[in-house]
């Protein structure tokens, strides 16, 4: 190819770049797939996965995922190809990305979907900014128990566009405060189940409140919980966000799956990419991207949102997970999360722990230690069991405890074990 | 590929829906198929479906490169899929020396001082790089006069979303001879400039050549230079942002460093800055102290979170992966891909294919199909009749500054021969029968597909289609 390309060393290729910016790289020399492998395992084994330790952390949590899923995600058609931006070569996607839509939009009950957000904390910056680009009122109403690190990202999304964050306080109950009032109000932001993990019926409240603010109403959801609770359509919401953590592994935070849902009257000013159905020229059913004219691609500066590269091969893990498990099989295994995180809180408050919020919850809980926090955290540590979040910020010894289908009864009872004893101070 | 009248999930016969004891949501409308039914369906699909291992995919400024089957497999560790973000540090120590190193090989490849790996694409690496320029010009006292971010007419349509994202403004300046023009951008650059977007070697695949000039006009007047790393592939081991003069740096680990794309996603987009930087880089920041590793979130400049936890680790650690299995042959990685571009340009040049702007290309290159106008065609259609012969189109359209423009770039694991059979593909489309150009393709599993009708009549979901 250099003599093709009439030149004597593949070095002529590169000089145009100024010698002074000429520069070379000091790294190791190239390895093969065994020794990769080796180094990366030796590196990983100092790991502690949730098979060789229980864990009780919140928020993203293990869950079971079929070996279907795993089977159809590691399709190279899927994994290896680009955006679908030439329909005919990706009809095989872009119908997996439409059923994905329609999953969602039928757990969330709204209209439409896109194909995805970064994780859920993303999604709300982005739901709170759609919102001022229909109503360009500036304030964005959030309950004063959120994770932290989602608020964290939710003031950097807003910041660009000027606007305010308000923070709304809790009952005795651990439930956000619904008599709040205010101008300029944007959005309002509920969280069901909310951070303590609290189910919220007050459907006709959050609805009211919604609509004395005359602001737009964004929801977050967990998937699992919408099969067997109603979905946020059912109190008046405009925009649905989530983590999608169905068919996904915790991978240590990410991939996650930001999922993004709203009513129709609002889709052209939603972020991210969107798929439609449509026809070809022989009118047999076909499916595309479409609505791009909101993308950064075509709109510039202008586009409702700065994404390109989403999350989609999580969307196809799943949808893949939905299509494997049904509507029977996601409401056993939801309930199956209920009765697991009730048989840990039961357990907990045997031994001394408090309850500090009534009422019904999904597959997280808040209890209270009854002596220092962090002294158990990191004794159990010691004895192979990672207990929940600390919330001392909300309450005093407060641990945020998250359980699944994956929590088996011996496990469960192992770790109670452990902490009675540790409570007990028999070491 | 297959083609399948392939029913929707919802349209497959399924069993009946069993409402349990202590559901209080009455109607679910999920299929309840068996696993035989789902394995099916979703494999018609995926036979739909063109990928990199497919064929030749030379989707320009995407880097479709081979996605190396050695990182899926060190991905599907289970102690890298089951491992907790929020647990005691102690026990994900394996996960954070990754994150740890795969940091400093980025700075050592790009001549950049620190690295956060939070951001989840190029994109999201764009505005953090963009909150980052904003912090630092508010921590100097001029958040409030520093509220233009320059680019160039070539530039990816994601850079001035992600500037006016952040909250600035955008000033966009028209290129000279495929290049940036210095006029321009020291008619523009003033005390008002918070940042200039720059990818360099740029959309055209050409280098910019007085990039340590442009480096000194941006300085001179105070503001940032903001490399978009798309286009890396073109200068691994040949120079650095860093030396160019970068101050912000995001790298796309799913275009450079040889993670799948997934269909769209997930990618990384990681942001490396120089020293006077480094404050502002998102929290926790990895600390390396006794042997042990840390995350610090006591850091009172940085900008806060840009994600949820710490970025998409799985592809970090396939990205992680691919620069060990690589390591300083990175430097033969560029060599390959530049040699490639250059000789699948010259090859469609003798072909009679139209190069705007004579010279070398880096990694990719532009051709003009203007002049298929003439005949009633356009580069759609061209690209369209490329998949009937095997191939996946170049990227269409793009840049705007290109009239009908194919950009190609076919990365270094092409082979010469399949270069070569694209370019006979590409000279039979310039004599094949205007109508069969125009109606491609043939062999698809479908036609033409009808993109304004999906925007005009808008279905979106199931429910619009199927009627109960």
């Amino acid at each position: 190819m250099l003599d093709y390309l009439g030149i004597k060393s593949v070095d002529e290729l590169f000089d145009e770049i100024p010698s002074e910016a000429k520069s070379s790289l000091n790294l190791p020399g190239p390895m093969d797939d065994m020794e990769v492998e080796a180094r990366i395992k030796k590196i990983l084994d100092k790991n502690i996965s949730f098979f060789d330790m229980p864990s009780f952390l919140p928020i993203i949590k293990a869950h079971y995922i079929p070996p279907v899923v795993d089977e159809i995600v590691s399709r190279q058609e899927f994994y290896t190809s680009y955006t679908p931006y030439q329909p005919e070569a990706s009809q095989g996607i872009l119908q997996a990305m439409f059923e994905y839509q329609s999953v969602i939009a039928e757990l969330t009950g709204m209209d439409v979907a896109n194909v995805s957000m970064y994780d859920s904390a993303t999604a709300l910056g982005e739901a709170a900014l759609m919102a001022h680009r229909i109503n360009r009122k500036k304030k964005i109403v959030i309950p004063r128990n959120i994770f932290w690190h989602k608020k964290s990202v939710l003031a950097n999304y807003v910041k660009g566009a000027g606007m305010e964050i308000v923070e709304v306080d809790y009952g005795e109950d651990g439930r956000m405060l619904l008599d709040f009032d205010g101008q300029d109000v944007a959005a309002i932001y509920v969280e069901n189940p909310n951070f303590f993990g609290l189910i919220d019926k007050r459907y006709g409240e959050i609805e009211e409140m919604k609509e004395r603010m005359d602001a737009m109403l964004i929801a977050g959801i967990d998937p699992l919980s919408l099969s067997i609770f109603n979905p946020p359509s059912h109190y008046g919401a405009d925009i649905v966000i989530g983590d999608g953590y169905l068919g996904n592994p915790m991978n240590f935070g990410g991939p996650l799956l930001g999922i993004f849902a709203c009513r129709r009257e609002f889709v052209r000013q939603m972020p991210g990419k969107i798929v439609g159905a449509t026809v070809d020229s022989n009118g047999k059913r076909a499916f595309c991207m479409t609505l791009q004219t909101r993308e950064q691609h075509i709109r510039r500066g202008r586009a409702t949102s700065n994404i390109c590269s989403n999350q989609a091969l999580c969307c196809i893990a799943f949808l893949a997970y939905v299509a494997a498990m049904g509507s029977n099989g996601l409401r056993k295994v939801a309930l199956k999360n209920m009765e697991n995180a009730r048989y840990m809180a039961e357990g907990m408050k045997k031994i001394g722990f408090d309850m500090p919020f009534d009422g019904e919850f999904f597959n997280e809980f808040v209890v209270s230690a009854p002596k220092n926090l962090e002294e158990i955290n990191d004794k159990l540590l010691s004895q192979g069991i990672q207990m929940g979040l600390p919330i001392n910020e909300f309450v005093e010894n407060g641990i945020l405890m998250g359980v699944t289908e994956m929590h088996t009864k011996e496990m469960m009872d192992g770790a109670l074990e452990k902490i009675r004893h540790l409570m007990e101070g028999e070491e | 590929m297959a083609k399948y009248d392939e029913p929707l999930l919802i349209e497959i016969e399924g069993e009946e829906s069993i409402i349990p004891e202590g559901v209080e949501r009455k109607s679910l409308n999920i299929p309840n198929l068996s696993e035989r039914e789902v394995m099916k369906h979703f494999l018609h699909l995926s036979q739909m479906n063109y990928g990199v291992d497919t064929g030749f995919y030379p989707l320009g400024s995407c880097t479709m490169k081979y996605n190396m089957k050695l990182l899926e497999r060190v991905a599907r560790y289970e102690k890298a899929l089951y491992t907790h973000p929020l647990q005691h540090e102690k026990s994900v120590q394996g996960s954070m020396e990754i994150m740890y190193h795969l940091e400093r090989l980025l700075c050592e490849i790009t001549g950049m001082d620190a690295f956060t790996l939070q951001p989840c694409a190029g994109a999201h690496g764009e505005f953090t790089g963009m909150l980052i320029a904003r912090a630092y010009f508010e921590s100097i006292g001029e958040g409030e006069t520093r509220r233009e971010v320059i680019v160039p007419d070539s530039a990816h349509g994601t850079n001035p979303a992600s500037a006016r994202m952040a909250g600035f403004e955008v000033v966009e300046i028209p290129s000279k001879e495929g290049r940036v023009d210095m006029d321009a951008l020291r008619h523009v650059l003033s005390e008002r400039t918070a940042a200039f977007m720059l990818t360099n070697p740029n959309t055209l695949g050409i280098f910019e050549r007085e990039i340590l000039e442009i480096s000194r006009e941006v300085k001179k007047v105070g503001a940032l230079l903001y490399y978009d790393g798309a286009n890396l592939n073109a200068i691994m081991g040949k120079t650095k942002p860093g030396i160019m003069g970068f101050d912000i740096v995001h790298v796309n680990l799913h275009k450079t460093f040889g993670t799948p794309h997934g269909g769209g996603g997930p990618g990384s987009g990681p942001v490396g800055v120089k020293r006077h930087l480094e404050k502002f880089l998102p929290v926790p920041r990895i600390e390396k102290k006794d042997g042990e590793y840390h995350f610090n979130y006591d850091l009172p400049h940085s900008i806060g979170k840009v994600s949820e936890f710490y970025g998409n680790f799985a592809v970090l650690l396939k990205a992680y992966a691919y620069i060990l299995k690589k390591g300083k042959e990175l430097e033969r990685v560029t060599e390959r891909a530049v040699l490639n571009a250059n000789y699948l340009m010259k090859k469609l040049r003798e072909a009679g294919y139209n190069v705007p702007h004579p010279g070398r290309r880096m990694h990719e290159f532009v051709i003009s199909l203007s002049d298929i106008k003439e005949k009633g065609l356009r580069a759609m259609d061209v690209a369209k009749r490329l998949l009937d012969y095997g191939f996946h189109p170049p990227t269409v359209y793009f840049p705007l500054i290109v009239d009908e423009a194919f950009m190609v770039e076919p990365t270094e694991d092409e082979t010469r021969e399949s270069m070569d059979a694209f370019v006979d593909a590409m000279k039979k489309i310039r004599e094949e029968d205007v109508e069969i150009v125009k109606n491609a393709p043939h062999t698809m599993p479908v036609a033409r597909v009808n993109e304004a009708k999906a925007v005009k009549e808008p279905i979106l979901t199931w429910k619009d289609i199927v009627v109960e």
